[in-house]
Formats: structure tokens, C-alpha cells, sequence
């Protein structure tokens, strides 16, 4: 039994999770290729957030495989899974996300600082990225003084500043109205096809996950892959 | 708006000081038991001077030397005392030795009636020492039987260790210092009552300032605990209808509840602390519980002026800030820090303490009300300009990793919050620097060195009455803990019988004694010398005159209307000379030196006889051994500790106490800080969790949360350490004490400073790492 | 849609040509289906026969779209009337999927599996709308906006009806 789809760069096999008495996720199965968008729906607390954070290595599940670039995630410890977060992986959430003392250009330079990039480069590069989800022009402002659309870009501009190979999104547009949250997702989607980028895009909203390539749908833990149903 | 609607809100926010769960409950306590502190210490200031005053009257009321130099005749209502005060393992005995000589003689303070010889009355202290294992040394020494206690009027404190014994034949013994007979207790007419040392009262002015202020610090920032919450429930308050006001009384009222929790807390660790009062015992100073009654009074201002500061500081705490129904606003951009009022608080201090520098000469007094406004200003100071210093420091600093960088950008935003919560270990700091300053400095002071030679003798014993010289030297020579002793006679001669103009100092001894106190050539028994070449020319140029052969002398003479009888001696011719050197008391004597066998038999009676005692340190209690020996020959016998350092070891209690006392302020300050610092690690949950996801390392996190308390403390110690050192350098000039710093208290305070901030961080850790794990993500 | 009242109101602005009249028409709301000539040729005889517009002259050359038209007053207050009369909402209440469904349910075929499906199936035309919407311009994002809320609502039936498939399940086989 092949246990993942061949050329996929995230992959889980078999994902089982519980807190405590919950049952989050009960076999979910996932893969996502370069370059492809996957959204996941389901129902709220159908297990999405928590499949999210299994293939971001951000959760150990309790059993099954995750392989990201044909390594096993479950046999890495916690730093190496860090490191992986800091290098490879990009994140969005719906809010809590900005660190509100900083300014807009440090939060995005942050991830670049974690890896341990220069102040300087980091906050050229972030600069950069402001540019193409059009809020260079918030760069010295500090989160507080942001609406929530622009902060929402800001977040998406930290999330890609790393050229991340996989950017994880936990509904990206939750608080933001529809107009707002289409423009978000259309900066996100074309910024992650121009870099090649894979999307793990966690939504409840059929709009929202029009933008991608293929669905899957989580319900009580158990996942299904839409395409090959179809 | 009318007080029914006061009364209203107040009451409202005093239910939700205490309806927020185990947090509500843990940070209502927590504001008590600071304010509690404060009560307590306040109640104790209060307090104080009133039982420091009853101390005083007990102390007047049973004196009894006049040493008037008068004396009385005997009668029906006189009473002979004899002063029999002994030391005990460096705690002080009070001894007195009574004989009353007719019915009418009165009864010391405290006594139901006069002990009989070979009984005595002793004070509780006294007693319970005397029989427990400790005191069997004692016991040894004090031979009478215990017949009663004294009471509470005849002692000066509960820890005051005293006895009353009866007397025999001290008639003959009269002299003006340690017998005398009288027929009165109280001060004599025309003596002064003693004023407090004025260096001793600055210190006490110091200790309290010093103590009191980091807890007012505290108050204040204990009635802000929970701020983040109380805005959100302001908020929903306001949303369901109350109007600003009414927030602003509603969280009033919280404090209040907190501060009325602190009264209570307060009145009983007062109360406790009282029943305390009577187990310290520093520097021989205890204090009665029921001495200590603050002044109705200043008790009543306390337990006013505490609630309606709490309620005041959160209403002016929340003077920057709108409530409105969604959540709170602070004022978009808080006005930049001036610095020129926050200067001027510390250079009025100034002003206020300079023009006393000098005034602890020479009994000067203090204006206190100057010494503590001067203390107050300087201290209150620190708390003025730290939030300055902090954010103009703040501001500036920039580049550096993540962790200092996340730091820096939260300071940069909140620098008061974060100024505040280190501004009471910044005062505590300050104040314990400049105590700890002078009292070092005031120490060495009171501690010179006394020139003894501790290498030959470290006790002198003066025996009188009836005892020979050579028993009491064979007697303490044989004494457990003895090393070696040396005995001498002494005397002294003048050219009359009463008033003598001229006077020479007499050693008695065997010619081995002599030589212990001066250079002789060659001795045999009867020889006669003087001594050349003391120091002091003059008395040399008078023993020689004194000393011309044939010359009539009297030994012994008398003063004033003392009783002597003065024994007349013809000089021998043939005075040999003698040099002088240091006797094992570092005394190098003039006069003359008269072997035992020279003597006229009516001199002996008139002899000071004095044993020097050279002790085996590495027995214990030996120098106890020796006045056991003593008291045996004879109770009324002096002996002297000699010492090249006096008085170290009260001191040494106050410092410790001072110690204690600031590293409890730390630790109090340390456990508000380190519950503000929770309260802001909960609100940021989630952006921790979301940090950690994109994958920032722990270590990161954590050494931002050090930094962040890390950056003010610092500058708070910076600043306490140059305005201690001000304030100490001031305090030592007014006590006209040479300047010295005392690096170690300042390294050790500061240590204590920093080791708060490392404790509080190493404290917030686990919960720091509970909170990065990622459930913080889960929204639903 | 009223393609008389749509086209009567492209008069308003002024005379036009039948052929104008058609690439207006067709610029603006035909963007699934233009209009056929046709179509607009029997229209404009049917609402010249009506006295709603009128021929305000003929281009030399001859043919049907050399027809000048422009829109006389009753035309005017037929599209102010039209424009004021609110369009009927929709009821939906019989809906092909729901008869499906209880259908599937009813047989005891797998209901669940037809909702996964039909998900599927919206969410398909769901990312063409979307992707057409990408790269059009307002316009095109105001039409694909309006079907991709209508599919939004169907989808959002969709889940509705999967988490309650068991009581439905219950009700039916009564």
C-alpha cells in the first residue's frame, strides 16, 4: 500500500489526535503538491485547526506519519520541527498574529531575524514584500494603528517573507468582510503560485476556498479528498 | 450624583475585588497583604514613641545614684543601694544589692518588699534564664534564693534581665558610684533627663522613612493589580449602562475593598507583631506589648488616610484613560516626561538636609521634620525620575537580537507600567544603601579601637573590700579558663588628707608585680621607686617633689565630704627610679611604685586591688568563670572586659534586622511584580502561541520576558545606587562622619535587587512555556 | 431578465442603431449569452408596435439595422415602472438537490455521498467564477460575485443538510 501520493511535498498518513477525552482527528489523510492550493473545510470543531497544526509540526500527533520532503516529521524533535517552521514553513491566522509592540516592517522582518538574518537585509526584504500586498506604505506604523484588511496583509507579507515552500493559512479572511478577504486571499494566492509555494488554506467559507486548487473536507476527523472522488 | 450613589458604586466594586474567582481572591490578598505591611508599620510608627517614652519614665522612676557627692545620715526612711550589674555572656544583669535602715525606707518600683539577705527578687527574664541550662552559669553567680518577681513598673522592657538581692554592712563600702545611700528612687534634683543621641534618633528616622516608603510604593501599585481585567469589566460595565463616573467610582471601589482587607490584614499583624515586641531584644532594648498603644489619634488618620489613598491613586490612575463601552482607551500619546519637576523633588531633599551637615557634634539636634521631609523627597525622587530615566533610556536603545528587540519595542510603548512596578525595589534599594552607609560609618564611631593589649590580659577585676590581693590572684589564677594573671595594688597619694592639690599614682606589689608596670633594674622587697620618662613630664616633676625623703604623704586621700581616713606615711629616703612601660591594659603609669614590704600596714586598707586576666579563648564562657570567681570574694567587685573594639555587636543587630526588613520589601515588591508580569503574559497568549508557530524559540521568548524586567530594574538600580549613595553621603555628613562607602551593602542590596528580577522571571518560565504550547491557537 | 425593458433602457441615453443597440447590450450584460440580431429585430417590432419607441430615421443602404430608434414617453414611464417594480425573490422551494436527497434516502443509497458530490460540483464552478473574476474587470466581478453567493448558499444548504442527514433519514422513513 502506497501510503502517499507520489511528488507530493506534504504528506500525512493515518493521523490520530485527541485532547484529553476530544477526539480531534481520527486517520485523516492529506498530501499537497508544490505549487498547489488545498483547502480544507469542514465544520467547526470538525478538526481542521488541529490537521493544520499536525502538518505544520506545530502538534505532534498521537500516531501516524507526516513526511514533509520525504522526511518523517514524528521522528524530529521539537527544535528540529522549529527550525523547519522558521525555514520552510509560513504561517497566517485569523488574528493574534502581529506583535503589537513592533512595528508593521519589523513584524514582517521577523521570521527573516529568527533564521538570523541581518536587521538591515531582513527589513529590505520585508519592505519588499509589503510592496506586493500594497502596505509598504504602513512599514513604520505599529499594529494598533492598522485596520484589520491591512493587518491582515501585513501578516500575509511576514508569512512570505521567508519564501516559504508551504504556507499554512487558518482562515485568513475570518475577520475581515468579504471585500477585504477576497483581496487578502487574491495577494495570497497569487504571492504563493509566483514563488511556487504550496497552501494549506484552512476555511468554513466556500468563498474563501474557491481560491483553491482542490478541497478536502474534514468531518468528525476523518478527512476526504474531494478530487479523487470525483 | 449624591453620596447614596457613591456608597453605591463603591460597594459594587468592592464585590468585584473579590467575586473574580481564585485570581480575584489571590490579587485582593495579595493588595492586602501589602497594604496590611504598610499598616502595621505605620501603626508601629505611631506607636513607637509612646512606648519609647514609657520606657523612658519606668527608667526615671527607679533611678537611684544621685551621684550627687553628698552624703546622708543615716534614718529611719534611708535605704543603702549597692550597684551589683554584671554582665552575662554579653547580655547586661541589673544587680542591686539593698539594705534599708529603718522602716521608713522606701521600696524600689516594681518590689512588694525589701528581699532579705540571701534572697532575691528577680525580673521574669531573669528568672526564666536563671533556670533553664543555659543560665546555670549564671546561677553560680547569684547564690540568693528567688523569693519573687519584679514587677512590670520596675522594669524597662520584658527582656530586661535585673535583680533585687539584700545587703549587708554596705555602710562601710559607701563610695560615690556603686554604693550610696539615699531615701528616694527618681531623678535627683537638678540632673538633666538624657536626650536621644541625636545620630541614634537620624537613624531611627532613617530606618522608618527607609522601611515605609518602598511600602507606600508598593500600596500604590498593589491597588493597580489586575488592571488589564478591571478595564475589561469597566468596559462591560459601561456597555450595560454606567456612565463614566460611575466606572471610575466602581473601580475606586475595588481598591477600597482591597485597602479595607489591608487595614484588617494590618491591625492584625500589628496586634501579632506586638505580642512579639517582647521576644526582641535588641541592644538590650525590649519593649512591653501593652507599651505599645499607638495614639488613638494617629490610628484613626491611618485607618483613613490608607482606603482614602487607594481610592484616590486608582482614581488618579485612571485620570489618562476613558472607559468606554467597548474597552479602554488610554490617551493616544501620553505627554513626554519633563524632567525639570522630577530633578526638582531630589534637589529640595537636598535642600532641605544640607544646611544640617555637621550637627551630630557636639549634641546638636536635628530638625526632624527636615530630616524626614529631606529623606522623603530625595526617596520619592527616585520614584519621579525613574519613569523618566526609563523612557528617555528606552527610547534610545535600538538594534540587538529578537529577544532584546521584542523587549525594547514593549518598553518603548508602556516604559510607565514598566517603571512603576520596579519603582518600589528602586526606593527600598536607595533607602537600605544610604542606611546601610551610615551606619557603617556612624559604627565606626562607636567602635574605637580602646588600645588595650589583648595579647596579655583580656579582663581587669578590682577587688575591695576585706579580700587579699593574693588570694584573689591564687583564686582567679585557678578559675577555669584562665591563661595567666597578673595582680597589683594600686593607690594613689597626695600632699593633704582632703582636697590635695598634687597627686601621684601608687603600685603596690611584689617586686614580679611591679615589673609588669614598669622597667625596673634591680628590686627587693621594701624598695620604694618613681617612674621617669612618662609622657606626661609634669607628673613625673610631682611624684619627685612627693616623693623627696621625708616628705609626710597621706595615701588615699578624700574629695568633697566623702568619708576616708587617709593613713600618713613618711617618705624613706633612698627612692630609687624606675622607667616607665605599658601595663597589660596598655596604661603606661607615672608615680610610684611601692614593694608590699615598704608599705605602712595602715595603708593596705585603702588599696585598689586590681587581677588582669589573661583567658584561654578556646574555653567557652571563660570570661562568665571569672566573674563567678569574682562575685564569690566579693559582689561588689568590678571587672572589665577588656576590649580593643567597642559595642560591634548591637549594631551588628540593627544591620542584620535593616537587612531583613528591606529583602522582605524585595520579596513583597518581587511577588507584585511577578503577578503583573503573569497578568501580561495571559493577555498575550495567543500572539506567544502564534510567535512559537513560526517557529520562534522558546529561549527567545523567555530571554525577552528577562529583558523586559531586566531593562528597569537596572536602570532602577542605577538610579537607587547614585541617589543612596547621595542620600548616604548627606546623612553621614550631618552625623559629621567621615565619608566612607561601603561597596559590600551597596553590591549586596543591588544584589538582592537583581536576584528579585532573576526570581521573578525564573518564576514566570512555566507558566511562560505553558502558555507558547500551541492549544493557544485553538479559537474554538 | 426583461430584454425589452433592458434594451428600451439603453434607449434612454439617446437614438441608436438595432446593431449598436446589440453590442451595447451584449457589452454590458450579455457576457454568458449575446444576443442574437434576431432577437433584437423583434423585440424593437414589438415595442415599436406598442408606441414605446419610434424609427427616428432610416440610414441609406436599406436592411432592418439601418433602423434608426429612439424611445418615446410611454417608453420612458414603462422603464421607470419596470425599474420601480421589485423583482420577485426566488422561493426555491422545490429544489432538484433536496428531492435527491430524500430519494437517496428513501432507497437507501448513500445521501452523504451525494452531498460530498454536489459540494464538489459547486465548488468546481465556484473556482472558475473565481479564477474568471481574477482576471476580469468590475463588472465581471460584480456578475461572478452574484452567482458565486448564490452557489455559496447552496453550498451552505449543503452542509446543513449533511449534518442533519440522520434526522432527515428518520423523518423520511416514516
Amino acid at each position: 500500500m502506497t501510503t502517499h501520493p507520489a511528488g507530493s511535498l506534504l504528506a500525512a498518513h493515518e493521523l490520530r489526535k485527541a485532547y484529553g477525552p476530544t477526539t480531534a482527528l481520527d486517520g485523516a489523510e492529506f498530501s499537497i503538491h508544490p505549487g498547489e492550493v488545498v483547502a480544507v473545510m469542514g465544520p467547526s470543531g470538525s478538526g481542521k485547526s488541529t490537521l493544520l497544526h499536525c502538518l505544520a509540526g506545530i502538534v505532534p500527533p498521537d500516531s501516524g506519519s507526516i513526511t514533509y520532503n520525504g522526511q518523517e516529521m514524528a521522528t524530529m524533535s521539537d527544535a528540529q520541527r522549529s527550525a523547519l517552521r522558521r525555514s520552510e514553513f509560513g504561517f497566517v491566522f485569523q488574528f493574534g498574529q502581529l506583535v503589537p509592540e513592533l512595528t508593521c516592517v519589523e513584524n514582517v522582518a521577523l521570521p527573516l531575524r529568527l533564521n538570523g538574518t541581518h536587521r538591515k537585509e531582513a527589513e529590505r526584504t520585508a519592505l519588499n514584500w509589503m510592496q506586493r500586498l500594497e502596505v509598504d506604505d504602513l512599514a513604520k506604523k505599529r499594529p494598533g494603528e492598522v485596520s484589520g484588511g491591512q493587518g491582515q496583509r501585513v501578516a500575509v507579507a511576514r508569512s512570505l517573507v521567508t519564501s516559504p515552500r508551504v504556507l499554512f493559512a487558518d482562515e485568513p479572511t475570518g475577520a475581515l468582510d468579504s471585500l477585504n478577504g477576497e483581496r487578502v486571499m487574491e495577494l495570497l494566492t497569487e504571492a504563493a503560485r509566483s514563488t511556487n509555494a504550496a497552501v494549506v488554506l484552512v476555511t468554513h467559507e466556500a468563498r474563501v476556498a474557491a481560491y483553491s486548487d482542490r478541497e478536502i473536507v474534514v468531518r468528525d476527523g476523518k478527512s476526504r479528498d474531494m478530487e479523487r472522488i470525483v | 450624583m449624591n453620596s447614596r450613589q457613591w456608597a453605591a458604586d463603591l460597594a459594587m466594586g468592592v464585590r468585584f475585588a473579590f467575586g473574580g474567582g481564585r485570581e480575584g481572591w489571590v490579587r485582593a490578598v495579595l493588595t492586602a497583604v501589602g497594604v496590611g505591611l504598610g499598616v502595621a508599620l505605620l501603626l508601629l510608627t505611631t506607636a513607637l514613641p509612646n512606648a519609647l517614652s514609657e520606657r523612658d519614665a519606668r527608667g526615671n522612676a527607679r533611678m537611684d545614684f544621685t551621684y550627687s557627692g553628698k552624703q546622708l545620715a543615716k534614718a529611719d526612711n534611708t535605704v543603702i543601694v549597692a550597684d551589683t550589674d554584671t554582665t552575662f555572656r554579653s547580655k547586661d544583669v541589673r544587680g542591686r544589692l539593698l539594705e534599708p535602715e529603718g522602716t521608713k525606707a522606701p521600696l524600689p518600683p516594681g518590689l512588694a518588699k525589701f528581699p532579705s539577705v540571701g534572697d532575691m527578687v528577680v525580673s521574669p527574664a531573669l528568672e526564666k534564664l536563671l533556670k533553664s541550662d543555659s543560665g546555670k552559669l549564671l546561677r553560680a553567680r547569684l547564690p540568693y534564693r528567688i523569693t519573687g518577681t519584679i514587677g512590670q513598673t520596675g522594669l524597662i522592657g520584658p527582656a530586661e534581665l535585673a535583680y533585687y538581692s539584700g545587703g549587708k554592712g554596705l555602710e562601710a563600702r559607701q563610695s560615690g558610684g556603686s554604693v550610696e545611700r539615699i531615701n528616694y528612687y527618681g531623678p535627683s534634683a537638678g540632673s538633666t533627663p538624657d536626650e536621644l543621641d541625636p545620630v541614634l534618633l537620624l537613624l531611627i528616622l532613617i530606618v522608618f522613612i527607609v522601611l515605609l516608603l518602598p511600602v507606600a510604593v508598593f500600596i500604590a501599585a498593589a491597588v493597580r493589580f489586575g488592571g488589564e481585567r478591571r478595564d475589561r469589566r469597566l468596559a462591560a460595565l459601561r456597555l450595560v449602562g454606567a456612565d463614566g463616573r460611575m466606572a471610575r467610582r466602581i473601580a475606586g471601589g475595588e481598591a477600597l475593598a482591597g485597602a479595607l482587607l489591608g487595614l484588617v490584614f494590618g491591625t492584625g499583624f500589628f496586634l501579632a507583631g506586638r505580642q512579639l515586641a517582647s521576644l526582641i531584644d535588641v541592644r538590650d532594648i525590649s519593649l512591653y506589648p501593652s507599651d505599645l498603644n499607638p495614639s488613638p489619634a494617629l490610628a484613626l488618620l491611618v485607618a483613613v488616610a490608607v482606603p482614602a489613598a487607594a481610592v484616590l491613586v486608582t482614581l488618579l490612575a485612571l485620570r489618562g484613560v476613558v472607559i468606554e463601552p467597548l474597552g479602554v482607551v488610554r490617551k493616544a500619546k501620553p505627554p513626554r516626561r519633563r524632567l525639570w519637576w522630577r530633578l526638582l523633588l531630589p534637589l529640595a531633599g537636598l535642600a532641605m538636609l544640607y544646611p544640617m551637615t555637621g550637627k551630630g557634634d557636639s549634641n546638636g539636634n536635628f530638625n526632624q521634620w527636615l530630616v524626614i521631609g529631606g529623606t522623603v523627597l530625595l526617596l520619592v525622587g527616585v520614584t519621579a525620575l525613574l519613569p523618566w530615566v526609563v523612557e528617555a533610556t528606552v527610547a534610545r536603545l535600538n538594534s540587538g537580537s529578537v529577544s532584546w528587540q521584542l523587549a525594547v519595542r514593549r518598553l518603548q510603548l508602556s516604559s510607565g507600567t514598566a517603571a512603576r512596578m520596579v519603582n518600589g525595589i528602586a526606593v527600598a534599594v536607595a533607602g537600605a544603601i544610604a542606611l546601610q552607609m551610615l551606619f557603617s560609618g556612624v559604627q565606626g564611631n562607636y567602635t574605637k579601637p580602646t588600645g588595650n593589649d589583648l595579647r596579655r590580659a583580656q579582663m581587669e577585676v578590682s577587688i575591695g573590700g576585706g579580700t587579699s590581693l593574693a588570694e584573689a590572684d591564687r583564686k582567679l589564677a585557678g578559675t577555669k579558663g584562665v591563661r595567666a594573671t597578673s595582680a597589683i595594688s594600686q593607690t594613689t597619694i597626695g600632699e593633704r588628707a582632703k582636697n590635695p592639690d598634687d597627686v601621684a599614682e601608687v603600685a603596690v606589689g611584689s617586686c614580679a608585680q611591679l615589673r609588669a608596670v614598669a622597667h625596673l633594674t634591680a628590686c627587693r622587697n621594701g624598695d620604694v621607686f618613681r617612674i621617669t620618662g612618662g609622657a606626661d613630664p609634669e607628673a613625673t616633676t610631682k611624684t619627685e617633689q612627693l616623693a623627696r625623703a621625708g616628705r609626710t604623704v597621706y595615701f588615699d586621700p578624700s574629695y568633697d565630704e566623702m568619708p576616708s581616713a587617709p593613713a600618713t606615711w613618711k617618705m624613706p629616703a633612698g627612692v630609687k627610679t624606675a622607667t616607665h612601660r605599658e601595663d597589660p591594659t596598655g596604661y603606661a603609669r607615672d608615680g610610684l611604685l611601692i614593694t608590699s614590704g615598704a608599705l605602712p600596714a595602715s595603708a593596705v586598707k585603702g588599696l585598689d586591688q586590681k587581677v588582669f586576666v589573661s583567658l584561654d579563648q578556646s574555653v567557652p564562657d571563660a570570661s562568665d568563670h571569672v566573674r563567678n570567681t569574682v562575685a564569690t570574694m566579693d559582689p561588689l567587685a568590678d571587672v572589665f572586659t577588656l576590649a580593643s573594639n567597642d559595642v560591634t555587636p548591637q549594631f551588628r543587630s540593627i544591620r542584620t534586622g535593616l537587612f531583613v526588613g528591606a529583602t522582605c520589601v524585595l520579596l513583597l515588591i518581587g511577588a507584585s511584580l511577578l503577578v503583573s508580569q503573569l497578568e501580561q503574559l495571559r493577555e498575550r497568549k495567543k500572539l506567544l502561541s502564534a510567535l512559537v508557530a513560526f517557529g520562534t524559540r522558546r529561549r527567545t521568548l523567555s530571554l525577552s520576558v528577562l529583558w523586559q524586567t531586566a531593562i528597569p530594574i537596572g536602570l532602577g538600580l542605577v538610579l537607587a545606587t547614585v541617589v543612596g549613595l547621595t542620600l548616604g553621603a548627606v546623612l553621614l555628613k550631618m552625623s559629621a562622619t567621615a565619608i566612607r562607602i561601603d561597596w559590600a551593602s551597596v553590591l549586596a542590596m543591588s544584589g538582592i535587587g537583581a536576584g528579585v528580577v532573576l526570581a521573578v522571571t525564573l518564576l514566570s518560565l512555566p507558566p511562560l512555556l505553558r502558555m507558547m504550547r500551541p492549544d493557544g491557537l485553538r479559537t474554538e | 431578465m426583461s430584454i425589452g425593458h433592458t434594451l428600451l433602457g439603453l434607449l434612454e441615453s439617446g437614438p441608436r442603431h438595432g446593431y449598436d443597440l446589440k453590442r451595447a447590450f451584449d457589452e454590458k450584460f450579455g457576457h454568458d449569452r449575446p444576443l442574437h440580431y434576431g432577437q433584437v429585430y423583434s423585440t424593437m417590432s414589438r415595442l415599436l408596435k406598442n408606441g414605446l419607441v419610434e424609427v427616428d430615421g432610416i440610414e441609406a443602404g436599406g436592411g432592418p439595422e439601418r433602423k434608426r430608434y429612439a424611445i418615446t414617453d410611454a417608453g420612458i414611464t414603462d422603464v421607470q415602472q419596470w425599474l420601480a417594480t421589485p423583482e420577485k425573490p426566488e422561493p426555491y422551494l422545490q429544489s432538484a438537490l433536496y428531492t435527491k436527497v430524500v430519494l437517496a434516502l428513501l432507497t437507501h443509497r448513500n445521501a452523504a455521498e451525494i452531498l460530498d458530490v454536489q459540494r464538489s460540483e459547486h465548488l468546481r464552478s465556484m473556482r472558475i467564477l473565481t479564477d474568471r473574476k481574477r482576471k476580469g474587470d468590475l463588472a465581471d466581478q460584480l456578475i461572478c460575485d452574484h452567482a458565486l453567493f448564490h452557489l455559496e448558499a447552496d453550498l451552505r444548504w449543503l452542509e446543513l443538510t449533511a449534518a442533519r442527514l440522520d434526522k432527515l433519514a428518520e423523518v423520511v422513513a416514516k
